[in-house]
């Protein structure tokens, strides 16, 4: 395609956001003297700044551009993973896991596992989390150069060293404090960039149930513009996939373990500066979770309608005759942008990116330092020298980075596999942190093993179906299948798996005493949290809220 | 030792957007007055001028709150 051509004024706007966040990365680095000021933004964080940021960390440019163009795709479906497929999981976190987490003291979601089962599922889980963490963000990495390649015709190996070091920069000055404040910013880059998107969109075509029903005369036998009323039967739906799993895979397994396991977002809940904002933390992130589909899938939604109209002009790239559904929101953007609006729309992407990348590179020094350093290579580390560990694997995490990008960019199909990457770490650990959270007798050993069989699983059912060991509809039960519903079921299965050889093997093992599990697990803490407050201010009453919201939204949209 | 006070983070934010949102809607206005050869869909509601003020003047407004406020 023509690249979409950036005037002096565009380039004015990225360039204020790129000497933005690097003079804040400058302007923090005198508040970041401490290892809890690198690691954990000194714990002083309000549950605004600690929601925003929570959300912030999981809306990289890479799911707003894949979102808009799995609508496209697969239609409203894909609105689940905002809301199912996210919501009730956030809730649990707040409400019964983050007391564990946050009074814990813990630095890092493996720092959970050391203290309820032991030190060799601490390191497993750090090693799995690091490596994880570090393909994700040459992923992203990777995936922000072929964006600014192909739309913006900006050379790729400058694309990803400039943003690279900038992230660097100022992730290596402050560390968790300035990767906050970055996505804090990006979230409003993202709202004012993109959502006049879909404003321009509804105004061009003329409401939103014009938008629908433009859709619905075009695809009479699969529905797009539904979320529940076509899941009994797979072959009704844009996504070919069944209720059982959505709510089983998507909603329990995929959802509960991202939102509740990855210290990606974790993390910044526990740089809030006590425990109710912690706990607030996700969910008043909810709120504005649930708001994203306002702007994704109503984008990918316009596309369809506008693809469907001969006379609007309007056709998603191809890329050797395979449709480039990412293309959507970049093509939206020039079909309506002016000059300015596009540096601005240029400028979300970017931000996203960006922050992407540091909450992944944030989280793995973290990890890296506290988690395998210290933990394996050098107990009696001191309080400076972890703090320069920390900046140094900062660093190092991003030239690995760099290497991973470039080992992406030789796999043109590397981006499906970042759900897989997913369902291989984060769906068993999440068996076994709602196992040891809420089951006093899950043993060390059970836990580690169960874990070592549901990641083996996960990535053996994966390695089966690419190369057709087994058809994808065992993993499925179904004959009509997508990527996606595969990805719900292996999810749920490693889950299972996970789960099962945990509580087997902990039947036959010892038992950590009860003394040693107090303020861990459920049944031995006292959970009295914020009873002093009145009902309105307590966490449980936003989160009752943010639940009656989200049953109107999937009534609304049925 | 006295420790620096930090300015919050909202108004860094307020700072960015109404920054950004002048120059949008200077853009806007400078498009109004030599209207470009190639238009865009829409260009006749005149998105920048608009859009830019909103977020000139809710970023202004974040950054009129917070800028005496440190944390």
């Amino acid at each position: 395609m023509q690249a979409i051509g950036l005037t002096f004024v565009d380039w004015i706007i990225i360039l204020i956001y790129f000497a933005f966040v690097l003079g804040i990365g400058w302007y923090l680095r005198k508040f970041t003297t401490s290892q809890d000021d690198f690691f954990l933004a000194g714990r002083k964080n309000s549950s605004w700044v600690a929601g925003l940021a929570f959300l912030s960390a999981n809306l990289g440019a890479l799911e707003l551009l894949g979102m808009t163009g799995n609508t496209f795709k697969y239609g409203m479906y894909v609105a689940h993973f905002y809301w199912i497929g996210a919501i009730p999981a956030m809730l649990f976190l707040g409400i019964y896991m983050m007391p564990f987490y946050y009074s814990s003291k813990i630095k890092s979601v493996p720092g959970y596992l050391k203290l309820r089962f032991d030190e060799k599922t601490r390191v497993l889980n750090g090693i799995a989390f690091a490596i994880m963490t570090l393909l994700v963000s040459g992923i992203n990495l990777y995936a922000m150069a072929l964006v600014l390649h192909t739309f913006l015709g900006w050379n790729w190996d400058i694309s990803m060293w400039v943003s690279a070091l900038t992230v660097a920069g100022y992730v290596g000055l402050s560390g968790l404090m300035s990767a906050i404040f970055t996505e804090i910013i990006q979230f409003f880059m993202i709202w004012f960039g993109l959502f006049l998107v879909s404003l321009l969109g509804i105004i061009e075509i003329g409401s939103l149930k014009e938008i629908m029903a433009r859709i619905n005369e075009y695809s009479s036998q699969v529905s797009f513009t539904t979320l529940w009323s076509t899941a009994s039967d797979p072959t009704q739906n844009g996504m070919f996939i069944h209720w059982g799993g959505i709510v089983l895979g998507l909603g329990f397994v995929l959802s509960f373990g991202y939102w509740t396991t990855d210290f990606l977002v974790v993390q910044r809940a526990f740089s809030a500066k006590d425990l109710r904002s912690a706990r607030m933390t996700p969910i008043l992130a909810s709120f504005f979770k649930m708001a994203i589909p306002f702007l994704v899938i109503i984008s990918g939604l316009i596309a369809i309608a506008l693809s469907i109209d001969p006379k609007s002009g309007f056709k998603l790239l191809q890329d050797g005759g395979q449709i480039n559904y990412d293309s959507a929101l970049p093509l939206l953007i020039a079909r309506y942008y002016p000059s300015g609006l596009v540096g601005l729309g240029v400028t979300a992407l970017l931000a996203g990116f960006m922050a992407g990348q540091a909450g992944n590179i944030s989280a793995f020094n973290t990890v890296w330092t506290y988690d395998i350093y210290k933990s394996v290579l050098n107990r009696k580390a001191s309080d400076a020298h972890l703090l320069w560990m920390g900046r140094a694997s900062t660093i190092v995490g991003v030239i690995i980075s760099l290497g991973t990008a470039y080992w992406a960019k030789s796999f043109p199909s590397i981006m499906d596999y970042m759900q897989a990457i997913f369902s291989w770490v984060n769906a068993p650990l999440f068996a076994t942190m709602l196992l040891g959270m809420f089951v006093w007798w899950i043993t060390p050993n059970g836990a580690f093993w169960g874990l070592v069989a549901g990641m083996s699983s996960s990535f053996f059912m994966w390695l089966a179906v690419k190369f057709h060991w087994f058809s994808e509809s065992i993993i499925t039960m179904s004959g009509t299948q997508s990527d996606m519903a595969a990805n719900f079921w292996r999810a749920w299965w490693a889950w299972s798996i996970c789960a099962a050889i945990t509580i087997l093997i902990s039947l036959f093992t010892k038992r950590k005493p009860k003394e040693e599990l107090v303020g861990l697990v459920k049944g031995l803490t006292d959970e009295k949290h914020d009873q002093h407050l009145p009902f309105i201010k307590r966490p449980e009453f936003a989160a009752i809220i943010s639940l009656i919201v989200l049953v109107i939204l999937n009534i609304l949209f049925w | 030792m006295l420790t620096p006070k930090m300015k919050p983070i909202w108004f860094f934010v307020g700072l960015i957007l109404m920054v950004m949102g002048g120059v949008i809607f200077l853009s806007g206005i400078y498009q109004l007055l030599n209207p470009p050869a190639v238009k865009t869909v829409l260009a006749e509601i005149h998105p920048a001028i608009w859009w830019g003020a909103i977020m000139f003047f809710f970023g202004g407004f974040m950054y009129w709150k917070t800028r005496n406020q440190t944390v």
